[in-house]
């Protein structure tokens, strides 16, 4: 029991971080109409940034701030050297040259940071755990993520229903040509949702560093979740992207705690443990493809294509 | 159609007389290496023309493409490993395999359109590698060793390196030929009015969606030959052969060469696998007079170039080197 | 009178709250050419729309020569010999002027589940083509890629395609729509030249074109038909003049 409470916890924190990647990749999506395959190196560099600027002040939370702006000025300045010139061509261009750009942050990294994997270390305040039931103890750093996280996902949600420029970030995802009409300075938007979507990456990854290694890579397979988030919710709906990413978050991590259990009663115990990685890998594909059948437009749509 | 002297013409006559008499150079100057890269370049080359055949001819722009090289590769492996060496029973076997689960996947995908259409499809393809990857009996993530080519009649000998280059290349050139006939045919005026506006082919009579599924399959069947090659080519079969990543090298080779083109994939694939197998050595070579050692370490990191390269690519040459050429004979014209 | 060709019975349809076609019926009698007209937003397009099979209406029927094709799928009509042209013009523009109308006789020249004959080479889909585009005027236009042609010859093309098919009625979402003069009188002659050969419904912006050609006249006010006549009585309709006519002509003057 006590197992499954921590695993649905554990379910909850990665659902939750995995929508901070969703949430700017549906914005991109929904306002600019581009495919950004390249949102995971943002996550990736936002990781290495916090792990070298909290060796270098040796404070977590100080390293952790300076990350964030420093992601936040990378997505800016990939928006105005690469992204802009994007806009309104093919998908198959977007598919493209973000592969591009992916291999691009993968070597780049390597160049400066080295092949092998960097750790950043936790402060004693946040490694403790924490007794959240009676008897029953969580790990405080990753609670303190389900908190940040929803505190964030309250933040965006005030910045798009309440502000002006949530009005036009809205407007822009179900009907570009209006925002266009307003007389509103497009490009400065457009840069800034991209430079906002590259934040919340690199905030998902430097939280993401302490639990994982920070290594050449992290962003591809986590990339992959979001889109599929992305997808199942609906694209430029950022409530659907929360409603996924929670549900893929409990499904990848259930799964992947549960499901060799299960597979065990019919397969043999070598076939079991050979397959359960696997097939719970294929669980979220799977999750993805049947919403897609039964909706061809995800869960959520926001605007009319 | 008369075949014209134009820049176009001349290269493509070039690049096939190049894969023609290849064997004989690498067998005169013994570089076996060669002869290996290139079987490698011709098959992929074929991989990269069925994708077109839907991705350029028919505009569905599947991210899922290496599925079918796995499907195509692990129905020989998996025969071969229950002792089936026949290649009458294991070709006809990866191209049924393949073109079942084309079947399934594109009557689901064909539904969705756009972003939802890339993303399913790449779904798709994922589950295919985890299964794979899932598989004990066949070696699981590690992949399954294939001890004996996929054995036909004497004279026919896989393992002969020549001969089974010219087995794969004229694989290739049928199937440039069945492309040519198909897209010309009034089966293609559909597939590539569906292209350029499905909503008006629908309303001018044409139920698009079966003729798309159609295209769907022939192209997910080619590519399943290509993977029975490959798998014949490195006598192994494992999971990373139907990665994401190399569904993202076939669309690559595909946009490189040209899309809608009939020999743009060619180009393109000989492109990008000479390129990156030249890539490190140009940039030792280039570099070291300059800068010395740096330029040798740097070497190792030549995707740092290879990216950028590709969003060059994407911005400026929107035709590929089929779009290269084609500008260089109207300019001449 | 004859029976009607096309009959719509008591159609409705609403997106959300705003109500798109509000219980509409009318018939257009076969070799008629019946306009629709209307203020922006009274739902023309999106009638258009349900007749041809883009749409599916929430109520009512629609009959087409004798039967009924109210849930038919788009290509089922156009088999049937409804088709119809495009308000903004959607064309193949990277096929060329005489590919795009070859595949419009292709579409009615049984299935095209055939893939080996050369399709630009059958004189079965080339001569039919190049016929509708003489009709059309773009005879001189036949190997360009359609990207290249102007506005007006696109509307030409359209008119093309739509005859190519030999349907039974035409479907004509605002043929003139951005046409300068000059191509619009073209146009008005090339549809009396269609007409009574064809049965057309034309839904169109262009007042003194739809008087001049109409044979009969339905206007639309929020999706719902207001007055149904020929010309004169329209003109005559008090109803008419105070919704749509009054307000057109005090901006027109």
């Amino acid at each position: 029991m006590t197992l499954f409470i921590e695993q649905c916890l554990n379910g909850l924190q990665f659902g939750l971080l995995l929508f901070l990647l969703a949430a700017g990749l549906t914005l991109v999506f929904g306002i600019m109409d581009l495919v950004n395959l390249a949102h995971g190196s943002l996550y990736m560099i936002g990781a290495y940034f916090a792990a070298t600027f909290a060796a270098w002040t040796g404070s977590f939370v100080l390293g952790a701030v300076l990350a964030l702006v420093a992601t936040l000025l990378v997505g800016m300045v990939v928006e105005v050297v690469a992204m802009r010139r994007l806009y309104g061509r093919d998908h198959i261009d977007h598919v493209l040259a973000t592969f591009g750009l992916i291999l691009f942050f993968d070597e780049s990294v390597r160049l400066i940071w080295g092949p092998a994997g960097l750790s950043l270390p936790l402060p004693p305040w946040l490694s403790q755990p924490v007794q959240i039931l009676p008897g029953v103890f969580y790990s405080g750093y990753r609670l303190a993520i389900i908190v940040v996280t929803l505190l964030v996902a309250g933040f965006l949600y005030v910045l798009v229903m309440r502000t002006r420029i949530g009005m036009l970030i809205r407007a822009g995802a179900s009907n570009r040509e209006m925002v266009g009409a307003l007389g509103v300075n497009i490009k400065l938007l457009y840069t800034l949702v991209f430079g906002l979507g590259a934040a919340l990456a690199g905030f998902a990854g430097l939280m993401q560093a302490p639990i994982l290694t920070v290594q050449i890579g992290m962003g591809e397979n986590i990339v992959i979740l979001a889109f599929v988030i992305t997808v199942i919710g609906g694209v430029g709906s950022i409530r659907g992207a929360l409603v996924a990413a929670i549900f893929v978050g409990f499904i990848d991590t259930l799964g992947r705690a549960f499901f060799p259990d299960l597979l065990r009663m019919i397969l043999s115990k070598e076939a079991a443990a050979t397959a359960a990685p696997a097939l719970s890998s294929m669980l979220i594909y799977l999750l993805m493809a049947i919403v897609l059948v039964v909706k061809p437009e995800g869960l959520f749509s926001a605007g009319q294509k | 159609m008369t075949a014209q002297l134009t820049p176009r013409n001349i290269a493509i006559f070039v690049l096939l007389a190049a894969l023609v008499l290849l064997p004989l150079y690498t067998g005169l100057s013994g570089n076996r290496f060669m002869l290996t890269l290139f079987t490698r370049i011709v098959i992929l080359a074929l991989a990269a023309v069925s994708l077109n055949l839907m991705l350029g001819y028919g505009g569905m722009m599947s991210f899922g493409h290496a599925a079918y090289l796995g499907i195509g590769g692990y129905a020989v492996g998996i025969l071969a490993h229950e002792g089936i060496a026949s290649g009458f029973v294991q070709w006809p076997a990866a191209l049924a395999a393949s073109a079942l689960f084309a079947l399934v996947i594109g009557a689901l995908s064909l539904r969705t359109r756009g972003v939802y259409f890339i993303m399913i499809t790449f779904a798709f393809a994922q589950m295919a590698y985890y299964i794979c990857a899932g598989i004990a009996r066949y070696g699981g993530d590690d992949g399954l060793t294939i001890y004996k080519r996929s054995e036909f009649v004497a004279p026919v000998n896989l393992s002969n390196k020549v001969q089974f280059y010219y087995i794969c290349l004229a694989l290739l050139l049928a199937a440039i030929y069945l492309v040519w006939r198909l897209v010309n045919s009034r089966f293609g005026m559909v597939i590539q009015g569906a292209r350029s506006n499905d909503v008006r082919m629908r309303a001018i009579g044409f139920p698009t969606y079966r003729y798309k599924l159609v295209c769907f399959v022939v192209a997910g069947t080619l590519c399943g030959l290509s993977g029975a090659l490959l798998a014949n080519h490195n006598d192994f079969v494992s999971p990373s052969i139907m990665y994401w990543t190399r569904s993202g090298d076939l669309i690559i080779m595909v946009v490189l060469g040209g899309m809608g083109t009939l020999f743009g994939p060619v180009f393109g694939a000989v492109a990008l696998l000479v390129f990156e197998e030249l890539l490190p050595t140009l940039i030792k070579l280039l570099g070291t007079p300059m800068f010395g050692e740096q330029a040798a370490r740097a070497s190792e990191y030549w995707q740092i170039v290879m990216g950028p390269l590709l969003l060059l690519v994407v911005l400026f040459a929107r035709g590929g080197i089929d779009g290269l050429l084609r500008k260089l004979s109207k300019e001449r014209a | 009178m004859s029976e009607p060709l096309l009959t719509v019975d008591h159609l409705g349809k609403r997106f959300g709250g705003i109500v798109a076609t509000d219980d509409l019926s009318l018939s257009v009698a076969p070799g008629e050419l019946h306009a629709v007209i209307g203020p922006n937003g009274a739902g023309k397009t999106t009638l258009i729309a349900q007749l041809s099979g883009q749409l599916t209406p929430d109520t009512g029927r629609i009959h087409f020569a004798g039967s009924d094709i109210t849930t038919l799928p788009m290509y089922r009509r156009s088999a049937l010999g409804l088709a119809r042209s495009f308000q903004i013009t959607s064309l193949f523009l990277d096929l060329s002027v005489l590919d795009n109308v070859a595949l419009a006789v292709q579409a009615h020249a049984g299935h095209s589940f055939r893939f080996w004959r050369d399709a630009r080479s059958e004189p079965e889909l080339r001569d039919p083509a190049r016929a509708a585009l003489t009709r059309a005027g773009l005879r001189d236009r036949a190997e360009l890629p359609a990207s290249l042609l102007s506005h007006g010859e696109h509307r030409q093309l359209e008119l093309a395609m739509a005859l190519a098919g030999s349907p039974r009625m035409l479907l004509l979402d605002e043929p003139m729509a951005g046409l300068g003069p000059e191509e619009s009188a073209r146009m008005v002659e090339m549809l009396r030249a269609l007409k009574g050969e064809l049965t057309i419904l034309l839904v169109e912006h262009d007042m003194e074109a739809v008087f001049a050609l109409a044979d009969r006249i339905t206007v639309l006010v929020y999706g719902s038909a207001i007055a149904s006549g020929n010309p004169a009585e329209i003109r005559a309709n008090a109803a008419v003049r105070e919704a749509y006519l009054g307000e057109a002509e005090a901006t027109h003057v």
